[in-house]
């Protein structure tokens, strides 16, 4: 599958400060396309404290970061940015002067004039269980994702957790699993109370196991999982036969492919100059936490300013015949025709 | 009155000795550092580089990687997890039953000397 968008800017990352760099460039006529490994907008501000206030957004006392999230929504409405959310940009080339092309883990491919990475701690992975020798068995027979059902079909399937992933799975792959068993480290689960008496309901009447310790040891061979050794509260260590585990312990920020796209990074961040939040590469731009610079502040307003003179500089990319005149959105009727209130 | 009260009780914890804390990491390494009261373990194991603590939400209980398992001596008086971080701990790895998670425990004058054991892995 694999389908070619045109647009002027690709975005990565489409946490609070990427949010804003779609407002900076829409203001100057530059569409933006935003990719986002998480299943929603909003970056760690949705995933890490959607509920927590935060106090130092100039002009917002306070505001829940949900709250900044939504109201960036609103704000950027008008300029009608396309999101590409639960995916993953894999690559980033340039490919002449002013070209890139943009890959995702979903097959999708960008041709775009300018990129801007604002992939602030990196992306939200699942957390990986320190299980000795858990690596090969990843991809083949361990999961922390079910893409297709159908592929866990009559198999003894282990899923461990206690989150609404976990039960979420528990009760859609019971029916079509050969057993299930779910392990969780306590008694209680903090999923949906729905959820939770459903699967209550499976293990009262046979039809699948709940064990209450955590998975120690794996064994198989070539990828392929053969049994798990469960060790329970009890003390006592149990082995039972397993074909697929599903480990669902949430998510964590790994760098993940920057890394691979030739920037020379300090400290896992991406050097930018203070002019326009450039990289080494003319047209690829870092902005909010993922970049950093002499003076560098981790703050969501360090990351709309930062978005800000990025917009300035990624207009002559471009437009490059056209000459850039600095406008306000207060008094300039043609700004506001663009935001849709003249 | 209470004006009187308030300098020395100022005065009083100005003079004092910071409790101290003491960090064990997994391969052995002992940190003993000095905390503010009032502040948190999280931040004082920050402030102090113990890299073992990665606490990648901040604070805000939703990350659990600021795992660490209270010395046997001390859990009592560090008591138990709350509700909320109770169910954040399901996000973390080997949990035990004197584990915290050390975002969630404030530094008082009462927990100077506090030992903690930080695991070897936070989930990254």
């Amino acid at each position: 599958m694999s389908e070619t968008i045109k647009t002027d800017v690709v975005i990565i990352g489409a946490g609070p400060v990427g949010l804003f760099a779609v407002f900076e460039l829409g203001l100057l006529d530059i569409k933006a396309h935003l990719v986002d490994i998480l299943d929603k907008v909003g970056g760690q501000c949705a995933e890490l404290y959607p509920e927590k206030p935060i106090y130092d957004i100039p002009g917002i006392p306070q505001i829940s970061g949900q709250g900044l999230v939504e109201a960036l929504m609103e704000q950027i409405k008008p300029f009608g940015p396309t999101f590409h959310i639960g995916e993953m940009v894999t690559m980033v080339e340039k490919d002449g002067e002013a070209a890139f092309r943009v890959g995702t883990d979903a097959g999708k491919v960008f041709e775009c004039k300018a990129v801007v990475i604002a992939a602030g701690g990196g992306s939200f992975q699942p957390k990986r269980p320190p299980i000795n020798g858990i690596e090969p068995y990843e991809e083949k027979s361990v999961h922390y994702a079910v893409r297709k059902m159908d592929h866990f079909r009559d198999k003894k399937i282990l899923i461990v957790g206690g989150g609404d992933s976990a039960l979420d799975w528990t009760l859609n792959l019971q029916p079509i699993a050969k057993r299930l068993t779910l392990v969780h480290r306590r008694d209680e689960f903090r999923g949906a109370p729905d959820s939770v008496n459903k699967m209550r309901a499976l293990v009262a009447s046979g039809d699948m196991d709940l064990k209450i310790g955590q998975v120690t040891d794996l064994e198989g061979a070539d990828g392929q999982l053969h049994a798990a050794s469960i060790k329970e509260k009890d003390g006592s260590t149990n082995r039972i036969e397993v074909d697929a585990m599903l480990p669902f312990f949430g998510l964590t920020m790994k760098l993940g492919p920057v890394a691979e796209w030739g920037l020379d990074l300090e400290n896992n961040l991406i050097p930018v100059d203070t002019a326009a939040f450039e990289t080494s590469v003319p047209g690829l731009f870092a902005i909010g936490d993922i970049n950093t610079y002499p003076g560098k502040l981790k703050l969501i307003l360090s990351g709309f300013h930062e978005g800000a003179l990025m917009a300035q500089k990624a207009y002559h990319y471009v437009y490059p015949e056209k000459k850039l005149v600095f406008q306000y959105t207060t008094s300039s009727t043609n700004l506001q025709k663009k935001l849709g209130v003249a | 009155m209470s004006d009187v009260q308030e300098v020395s009780r100022s005065a009083e914890v100005n003079s004092d000795t910071k409790p101290k804390i003491t960090f064990i990491d997994h391969d052995g390494t002992v940190h003993t550092v000095e905390a503010e009261i009032g502040s948190t373990v999280m931040e004082t194991a920050l402030r102090n580089d113990v890299s073992s603590i990665v606490a990648e939400c901040g604070g805000s209980c939703t990350c659990a990687t600021c795992l660490v398992h209270v010395d046997e001596k001390w859990s009592t008086m560090v008591g138990p997890p709350s509700a909320e971080e109770e169910e954040m701990l399901d996000a973390a790895f080997e949990v035990k039953p004197t584990s915290r998670l050390c975002c969630q425990i404030k530094v008082t004058k009462e927990l100077d000397g506090l030992v903690v054991h930080t695991p070897a892995y936070q989930g990254r």
